[in-house]
């Protein structure tokens, strides 16, 4: 508890990022001087590059939700929401998002969000977003909406007649709607300049988050993994910026692995790698650090994520494509984690377990979150089926403080940790017996 | 007994048969048929009654069956349905399906399809995504594609091709279906009394497992029966249910709500079976295109569905006046985004149309109604006292 009040310890790159994001903030706080227009969208198949070249600002939801919960102000915003109406049981990420709004709509800088211009609901793998904003719709009357149904790959991969579908509905329906708040015309040139600077960071980011299968790895693929994927996964794709932050921060990971060294922890670099993990599930928000640090501090380190692919799961080969935008977009949002069947996600979960050789995978159940917690524990059977590691469960929600259980985290953890080391030891035993 | 009380009977033997012996029945009757079950909410049943399949409702397992094995595959936060149904898959009741089809209405559903495909559960397990783009050159090109995939999965079932005549017929045959439906909730609305709404639920419910042949002249008769003057009316106030279109809630929570003075004279427990809301054009050379037609603007409301231009609310103000309502009862699932996310919008809209409501969640398997008995009480007492 006492990491509160200690200053984090950050990586240059980490400054680089809050520079960003504070020059974003700032400039969605003067629209009304500036006269941009804000299109409100989410982080799973964002369509920043083209919300960009109408020279639009995105404002991502989700991302002030999370912030909310980091600067713990989401529990009273959730009770605001629940006041309305909302039951206790449904996705704390809309509630705080709502009661956010209600509350004057400051963002996480501390200046005020302006209200959207666009609700633009493209959504990718999760049916919840769908609801989010039909409320936000009731809540900002007037504002148009352009809706871009994402079609699930349901057979394990993306048809040319889903491209099709989605690139009709960009057409026909989310294009013209930009085209008439912006006030400019589709300009499919610009789009594709954009995309080869998407692609130039999702490369980067590919490089960053696969230096985890260095021993010791030297960035920890969850926990600071959430840092890595800001930029990319939200305002900054497409743009020279992002190519930069992440030219940086890939620089930065090649001298750790160089100079041999673990992941920089709030409390300075981790001295000694015990267990590698593979982590399912988003993080809780509301007590990051506290539970960042129950991994540290055991030297567990997460060499690999599903939650640093809900944006875009570049490991497996996509690239946002110059040479045909609009379809590159269409796979694009297909091709986030959450759109991919249970069995894709099992293969995937699977891949990361042998290539980044962790010694266990571990469950981050969230209460709020259908989309990845449903079947979850049928995952989890999955995995220690075929790989033969340990695998751990624990449970968490996003924003709402109420359901994160520091105690019961610690202790099933602080087992799980034990058993990982036991594990070991016997093992160790058996490879000596061998030879 | 009487010609209803033998219906009854009979359909609730069938309807909440955990086991679907009468469709399994139906299966081994011949060895070019299909079963295939699907999920809540919607799906149209003609394009599997057309290659001699039959489409069964896989609605949860309710306070009939008890969860052992499902419980281990779901957090204590995720809603009941899923549960049931895979308990019901790892226990082998459903071993004689030959496919499954989840409609596209949460991500519970979404990724119980995944679940049924790593337990490798019949042919094929097909997650049926439903359009959101009601354009007929887009979403309804797409929901044709969705279509033609779930008749193709069929034929590698029974090898039986879909023919216009035959779609044709289905067509046909599920067009009465719901006439017949429409007409028991069109007395109803008159004669609540006549049939109460555990009676007309079972009813309905039992048409989800056995064919449209048979249940068509069973509906028949029920309306025949109710035309006429039975049963005694009460001083009860007339409600609206809303919200209870995926897992159901357990028959003894409809007849408290009944019990404590609520005539139900409409409800989405059964939605899927009234989903498309007029006759489907049964006489066309392109029935796949009558279907889609009927999908992209015959649709009724519901929280799975984008409510582009159309909202829920002012729909659901419009049923309560068509059925000279007093109220309305939000009853939802615990934990079931879709309805629970839609119901502060829509209790605002009946709060500006002056309709008094209130809410309460269940599970599938609650066994406690005192609660709601007493709230669904005091909700109607208030109405006939102070309205």
């Amino acid at each position: 508890m006492s990491t509160q009040t200690k200053e984090a310890i950050k990586e240059k790159s980490m400054i680089i990022q809050k520079d960003m994001l504070a020059r974003q903030f700032h400039e969605l706080s003067i629209t009304k001087e500036t006269g941009k227009k804000v299109v409100y969208t989410f982080v799973p198949g964002n369509l920043t590059e083209l919300i960009l070249s109408f020279d639009m600002l995105p404002v991502y939801p989700e991302i002030n939700a999370l912030q909310s919960g980091m600067r713990k102000k989401s529990a009273s915003y959730i009770k605001e929401a629940e006041k309305m109406g909302f039951s206790e049981d449904v996705c704390t990420y809309v509630k705080c998002d709502i009661g956010m709004m209600l509350n004057g709509n400051i963002g996480p800088t501390g200046e005020k969000l302006p209200p959207p211009d666009l609700l633009l609901l493209s959504y990718t793998g999760c049916f919840t977003f769908m609801k989010w904003f039909e409320n936000l719709e009731h809540l900002y009357p007037g504002v148009p909406v352009a809706m871009l149904h994402t079609p699930y790959q349901e057979d394990g991969r993306i048809t040319p007649d889903q491209v099709e579908y989605m690139v009709k509905q960009l057409k026909e329906d989310v294009i013209p709607k930009m085209e008439k708040v912006s006030g400019k015309k589709f300009d499919e040139e610009r789009l594709a300049k954009m995309m080869v600077n998407s692609a130039k960071a999702e490369d980067l980011l590919v490089r960053i988050l696969a230096s985890a299968k260095h021993r010791p790895s030297p960035i920890d693929a969850y926990f600071a993994g959430v840092y890595y994927i800001g930029p990319i996964f939200t305002a900054f794709r497409g743009t020279e910026e992002a190519v930069e932050y992440y030219t940086e921060l890939y620089d930065e990971v090649m001298e750790r692995v160089r100079l041999g060294l673990g992941p920089v922890t709030p409390e300075g670099e981790m001295k000694e790698e015990k267990f590698r993990l593979v982590v399912e599930g988003p993080p809780n928000w509301t007590n990051f650090r506290e539970f960042w640090k129950i991994f540290y501090d055991a030297g567990a380190v997460i060499v690999a994520s599903s939650y640093t692919k809900v944006g875009g799961v570049y490991d497996l080969g996509f690239r946002h494509d110059s040479t045909e935008p609009l379809e590159s977009l269409a796979k694009y949002c297909m091709g986030c984690y959450t759109n991919m069947n249970l069995p894709q996600r099992v293969d995937l979960l699977a891949g990361y377990v042998k290539d980044f050789k962790a010694d266990g995978f571990l469950i981050n159940s969230i209460k709020s979150c259908n989309s990845f917690s449903a079947g979850q524990l049928m995952i989890m059977r999955e995995i220690e089926h075929r790989m033969e590691v340990p695998v751990g469960f624990i449970e968490s929600d996003l924003v709402d403080p109420r359901y994160f259980s520091y105690a019961n985290i610690k202790n099933r953890l602080e087992s799980y940790f034990q058993m990982l080391g036991q594990r070991k030891i016997i093992m160790e035993q058996e490879t000596e017996k061998i030879f | 007994m009487n010609p209803l009380n033998n219906i009854l009977t009979y359909c609730n033997e069938v309807a909440f048969d955990m086991n679907f012996t009468k469709a399994k029945q139906w299966k081994a009757a011949a060895t070019d048929r299909a079963l295939i079950g699907f999920l809540p909410i919607y799906f149209p049943r003609e394009i599997t009654h057309a290659v001699n399949g039959l489409a069964v409702g896989l609605l949860g397992v309710g306070d009939r069956k008890q969860i052992i094995k499902g419980d281990a595959y779901y957090q204590s936060y995720i809603c009941h349905l899923p549960r049931g149904i895979i308990e019901l898959a790892l226990d082998n009741s459903l071993d004689a399906f030959d496919g499954f089809i989840f409609p596209s209405i949460c991500d519970c559903v979404r990724n119980l399809s995944g679940m049924f495909k790593l337990a490798e559960k019949g042919k094929f397990q097909r997650y049926f995504d439903y359009p959101q783009n009601f354009d007929a050159l887009i979403g309804g090109v797409f929901y044709g594609q969705e279509l033609n995939k779930i008749i193709e999965d069929t034929y590698q079932v029974n090898g039986v091709k879909l023919t216009t005549e035959n779609l044709n017929h289905s067509i046909a045959l599920y067009n009465t279906n719901r006439k017949l439906i429409r007409e028991i909730y069109n007395i109803r609305q008159e004669y609540p009394w006549r049939l109460s709404a555990v009676d007309t639920y079972t009813i309905l419910r039992a048409g989800l497992v056995i064919p449209v042949e048979e249940h068509n002249p069973m509906l028949e008769e029920v309306v025949e029966i109710i035309s006429e003057e039975r049963g005694e009316p009460m001083d009860n106030i007339r409600v609206v249910i809303t919200g209870s279109f995926c897992e159901q809630p357990p028959l003894g929570l409809i007849k408290s709500i009944e019990m404590a003075g609520c005539y139900i004279v409409d409800d989405d427990f059964m939605l899927g079976s009234r989903w498309i809301q007029g006759d489907i054009d049964a006489h066309t050379e392109d029935p796949l295109g009558a279907l889609t037609h009927a999908y992209l603007t015959d649709s009724t409301f519901s929280s799975a569905m984008y409510d582009v231009g159309n909202p829920k609310g002012k729909r659901l103000v419009s049923l309560v006046r068509d059925r000279n309502a007093d109220g309305v009862i939000f009853s939802a699932a615990s934990f079931c985004d879709p309805a629970l996310l839609d119901r502060p919008e829509l209790q605002k809209t009946c709060d500006e149309a002056g309709i008094p409501h209130i809410n309460f969640q269940y599970h599938e398997n609650t066994g406690q109604f005192k609660v709601i008995k007493e709230q669904a009480g005091t909700f109607s007492d208030s109405i006939k006292l102070w309205a």
